[in-house]
């Protein structure tokens, strides 16, 4: 087993498992928002669009 | 060869049916790139011993060495899909391809940190314009080239058209990055693992090394997939089923 502190490289080795962490979180956690973003943006046009045609109908929520 | 096989892909290549199919994958891909992930990295960062040349400093090849591979692996994958794209004119393909590109280069930004954060100690240095370094950075500007080049078009199909030509330009430096520590006198080490004859490597740090490389692979689906996904409900915006996923099934998906 090896002590946290990796020797004289505790600062170097846990610096690159953070980058590798983070990188890959802002990866994984970025489409994920995108595709209900995407998602409500078309809910919002559906609704405008249905509101259009059918005038004096009161606002979607 | 059966012919469900080649069935079986065209329907995957319909917008509706991959995306409900990356939707069952991807939970799976992710756990299992979670678990191969943690036990890699307890392996490599805990169990393996110290190298007796770099001490501790040595264990960032359990993070780098597979960014590394993945960096390439995901540029090969983007290439085929790119081809496929231009030559049969495939929307899913192409999706894949202009899809991969943000993957692979986030591997490749990793690489690049964790080499630099591994050269600083080892050879004293963060950053030198060695032949492996320099084509590993062209690399990622290469993946931010075809990011941008997709995005520069209004049009999204025509903007990944031409994205994928310069993909299939791109390729050109994979080849280089690779063999760049062996025609090159380099200040980056050799290969270590290798597919044919011994690995210059004990089999303690092996498995770890390989078990991230799966993981990696893994993720590689799992985030190519989610991807994918946020795409074709853009994409495929005018179409039925995508309206139908917006007003009713939203509520009832589990991984919304």
């Amino acid at each position: 087993m090896t002590d946290l502190a990796m020797g004289h490289y505790g600062l170097y080795v846990w610096s690159s498992l953070a980058i590798f962490v983070l990188v890959l979180l802002i990866d994984t956690l970025g489409p994920l928002a995108r595709r209900r973003r995407n998602l409500r943006e078309l809910r919002a046009r559906l609704a405008r669009q249905e509101n259009r045609r059918r005038p004096g109908t009161a606002q979607s929520p | 060869m059966a012919n469900w096989v080649p069935l079986w892909l065209h329907r995957l290549g319909s917008p509706p049916v991959f995306y409900r199919f990356a939707g069952a994958v991807r939970p799976w891909a992710l756990g299992l790139a979670l678990v191969l992930g943690a036990v890699a990295l307890y392996g490599g960062l805990f169990v393996a011993p110290a190298d007796y040349q770099q001490g501790d400093a040595y264990r960032i090849i359990f993070i780098h060495v597979p960014s590394a591979w993945m960096s390439l692996f995901i540029y090969g994958a983007m290439a085929l899909a790119a081809f496929i794209g231009l030559v049969w004119r495939i929307k899913l393909a192409e999706t894949v391809a202009m899809e991969s590109a943000p993957v692979g280069a986030a591997f490749t930004l990793i690489t690049l940190a964790t080499g630099s954060l591994w050269g600083k100690p080892m050879w004293g240095t963060w950053w030198t314009w060695d032949a492996r370094l320099t084509s590993e950075l062209v690399l990622l500007f290469i993946y931010l080239g075809v990011i941008g080049l997709y995005h520069a078009f209004e049009d999204r199909r025509q903007g990944a058209r031409a994205a994928s030509f310069l993909v299939l330009i791109g390729a050109v430096n994979v080849p280089i990055v690779h063999f760049s520590v062996n025609w090159w006198n380099t200040l980056h080490q050799g290969s270590t693992i290798r597919l044919l004859g011994p690995s210059h490597i004990d089999a303690s740090m092996v498995w770890p090394l390989l078990t991230m490389m799966a993981a990696t692979k893994c993720y590689y689906v799992s985030s190519l997939f989610a991807r994918v996904r946020a795409d074709l409900v853009a994409s495929e915006s005018g179409k039925g089923w995508v309206r139908d996923l917006a007003l009713g099934d939203e509520a009832k998906d589990p991984t919304a």
